[in-house]
């Protein structure tokens, strides 16, 4: 029997409220949101925090909105309700394409992704995803908000910029004319954590990218972003010739390790093939913004 | 620490550890064995119970965090020795060898058919993806959530005609 060790636990009331019990409990406290990455490393003791600080009460970050020219999701925001929401995919499908194939769906109902990003699993895909996006992370602390860049959200596996007495509450993206979005994904089965997986923005101006992001999960590529790749797409035509070389490009530069999800060598070839048909994929819906009709699945 | 939780639409206060985990409570604080404790990994869903109307896997949520929530678990699912149609379907096509995933199978399918009332094959399988059958009994499975399906459309019918009448 599993079960995590010995814990206190507190139960936030508002984000001032839990501000204040990190503070108080300092950096042996832990963040509880849907406990699906943390309960599990906890029955495990790869985590053994002291307190945990409950958040599920904090409705006011648990929203997907559009305000001033951003789309804003709220940490607290489950996984099914960001691949439910109809605005989040009609600005940016890749969302709903790394959503889609994030653990199951029971998973997905009680599972959230600020608590994903804070995790910082190598694997997971949500980093890879917000670092294409080029977006931004608000984090509260004691004295206020700052915010950083996806890039610069990860610091290591399994650790990010959020101080101990810091809490990250919504993550923004700018919208921009032009952009098509896509998530491409190979696991060994349903439900799992990818072999590897990449993430594909680009924003055209005509039939040439001018800004383009690539994200790349699980292949051990620098703040899960290929920037060789997408420092050659921009400026670029959108070509199949483009996309090939960006997928060349950022297999060359990302550093897999062989594990018990497949060997090095296979997953530099995933990271070439999977950039690859991001971008195509990204670009076609860029082409046919809201017009094209997405396989499913 | 203090906890109450709305289980079944019975309040219960019960003093717990806070590390207590969900699928424990049910099944050991309050005696509820049908929600069945597996994986523990939140892997195979034999523990999954609805927490505020969502299906959960209830080994991976602690009870403290169902504190002044309601939780429904298999038991609810029949009204008296009226079964709801999920349980009849599983009966009617087979659903269940050992039945050890069957309580988490059936709540999902509840909530599936809560909200999409005629689902496809294809859709009842990814709904029920996160739920694992070691008799490997998926085809009833499916079959069942199916003619659960069938059966509430024909009551549905059924019911418009009478009230029609």
């Amino acid at each position: 029997m599993q079960v995590p060790a010995y814990v206190e636990y507190e139960k936030a009331t508002s984000v001032e409220h839990a501000l204040a019990l990190l503070t108080r409990f300092g950096p042996e406290a832990r963040i509880l949101a849907g406990g699906h990455s943390l309960i599990p490393m906890m029955k495990l003791r790869l985590a053994q925090p002291e307190t945990l600080i409950d958040i599920n009460g904090l409705t006011e970050l648990s929203f997907i909105t559009v305000t001033g020219g951003e789309l804003r999701i709220g940490a607290l925001t489950r996984h099914a309700q960001l691949l439910d929401s109809a605005v989040a995919g009609e600005h940016f499908a890749i969302l709903h394409d790394a959503e889609r194939v994030i653990a199951d769906p029971v998973v997905r109902n009680w599972g959230t992704v600020g608590g994903s990003l804070c995790q910082a699993d190598p694997s997971e895909d949500l980093s890879a995803t917000f670092a294409s996006l080029k977006a931004t992370m608000v984090i509260q602390g004691p004295d206020g908000t700052r915010t950083v860049s996806a890039r610069g959200f990860h610091t290591g596996p399994y650790e990010t910029v959020v101080a101990p007495a810091e809490l990250l509450t919504e993550i923004r993206i700018t919208i921009r004319p032009g952009c098509g979005s896509a998530y491409e994904k190979v696991g060994r089965r349903v439900g799992d954590w990818p072999v590897g997986a990449a993430a594909a923005a680009v924003w055209l101006a005509g039939d040439t990218i001018a800004e383009a992001g690539v994200g790349l999960t699980a292949v051990g590529a620098r703040h899960f972003a290929a920037a060789e790749a997408e420092e050659f797409l921009r400026g670029a035509p959108a070509s199949e010739e483009s996309f090939a070389e960006a997928g060349r490009i950022a297999a060359e530069h990302c550093r897999p390790s062989s594990d018990q999800r497949g060997p090095a060598d296979y997953k530099r070839h995933l990271a070439r093939e999977l950039t690859a048909r991001a971008l195509r994929r990204a670009y076609v819906r860029a082409k046919g913004t809201r017009h094209v009709s997405e396989p499913k699945g | 620490m203090q906890i109450s939780v709305n289980v079944n639409g019975a309040d219960y206060a019960r003093d717990v550890e806070a590390r207590l985990l969900l699928i424990h409570f049910l099944r050991d604080d309050l005696g509820l064995t049908g929600s069945h404790w597996g994986c523990d990994t939140s892997n195979c869903g034999a523990c999954v119970v609805w927490l505020d109307e969502i299906p959960v896997k209830s080994c991976t949520v602690l009870a403290a965090m169902a504190d002044g929530h309601r939780v429904r678990t298999v038991e609810d699912l029949a009204a008296g020795d009226h079964l709801d149609p999920v349980q009849q379907g599983f009966s009617e096509c087979h659903g269940l060898q050992c039945g050890f995933c069957t309580p988490g199978m059936m709540m999902t399918a509840r909530w599936l058919l809560d909200h999409n009332p005629d689902p496809t094959p294809e859709q009842i399988r990814e709904a029920l993806s996160g739920q694992i059958c070691r008799c490997t009994g998926y085809e009833n499975i499916v079959r069942s959530v199916l003619w659960a399906s069938k059966h509430e459309a024909r009551q549905h019918e059924d019911g418009e005609r009478e009230a029609g009448a």
